[in-house]
């Protein structure tokens, strides 16, 4: 198809407001469950570790 | 000293999540598979290729978690018609652009493959290359899909009117120009 002036300026408008779209999302604050879930994770690897080094902080 | 690639997995995790809903249109489905993802992502920390870009890699990992699912499922996982709308806050459109929830209903009838690589070009500012590769198509096969969406777009928005105009202006023209030479008022 023949790109016409028409076209891309729609894209424009459209990619406009996908970004924005796109930037609302981002800007929703992540959950403490992936925080928590990474923090999980990251503790079973060091679980198995030699050191015990780890303090847990276990503040709450 | 610590060059666990792991450790930058968060800094993903809001585009991670703006990914995932972009493509369920639903914000516990959304969750649940980024949740999925990283777990994924961390046991298979080793399948990752350092100096590579880990957005994308995550990406692939949350888009194959989804499709196997949806095939699982032998439907579209979600109908989430008006959840996509409803759930984010509507921010004041600005010099009459797109109202964002018309936007959004048009975006959410998208297919996925559609929605998806629209969002991965036009938003996340993929390449084309990238946005292939985190999909396992080819080059071509997103663009076209990317056109594809951008056109299907311009249909539900009106936007291929000739003067394609922002919507909330294409309606008061409308009205402006049948009142106009009216005269008989009822």
């Amino acid at each position: 198809m023949v790109q016409t002036r028409r076209n891309s300026k729609e894209a424009e408008v459209i990619d406009e407001n996908l970004k924005r779209v796109y930037q609302d999302m981002l800007d929703e604050q992540v959950p403490d469950r992936f925080l928590d879930l990474i923090a999980q994770l990251r503790a079973q690897d060091d679980g198995g570790g030699s050191e015990g080094d780890d303090t847990g902080e276990a503040s709450a | 000293m610590s060059s666990d690639p792991r450790d930058e997995i968060v800094t993903h995790l809001p585009a991670l999540r703006a990914f995932a809903f972009s493509l369920t249109r639903n914000f516990a489905l959304a969750d649940d598979m980024v949740q999925d993802t990283l777990v994924k992502a961390w046991t298979k920390i080793n399948t990752f290729e350092q100096g590579t870009n880990m957005r994308a890699w995550l990406f692939t990992i949350l888009r194959n978690t989804y499709y196997s699912n949806r095939r699982k499922a032998g439907r579209e996982v979600s109908d989430a018609e008006g959840v996509f709308t409803e759930s984010l806050s509507e921010k004041p459109a600005h010099d009459g652009r797109l109202q964002m929830n018309d936007f959004r209903r048009a975006f959410v009838q998208l297919t996925d493959e559609q929605r998806e690589a629209l969002i991965l070009v036009g938003a996340q500012g993929f390449s084309y290359e990238e946005a292939a590769e985190t999909c396992g198509v080819a080059v071509g096969t997103i663009k076209s899909r990317v056109n594809r969406a951008r056109a299907r777009l311009a249909e539900l928005l009106n936007l291929d009117e000739d003067d394609r105009l922002e919507m909330t202006d294409q309606a008061t023209m409308a009205v402006v120009s049948g009142a106009r030479p009216s005269g008989a008022l009822g």
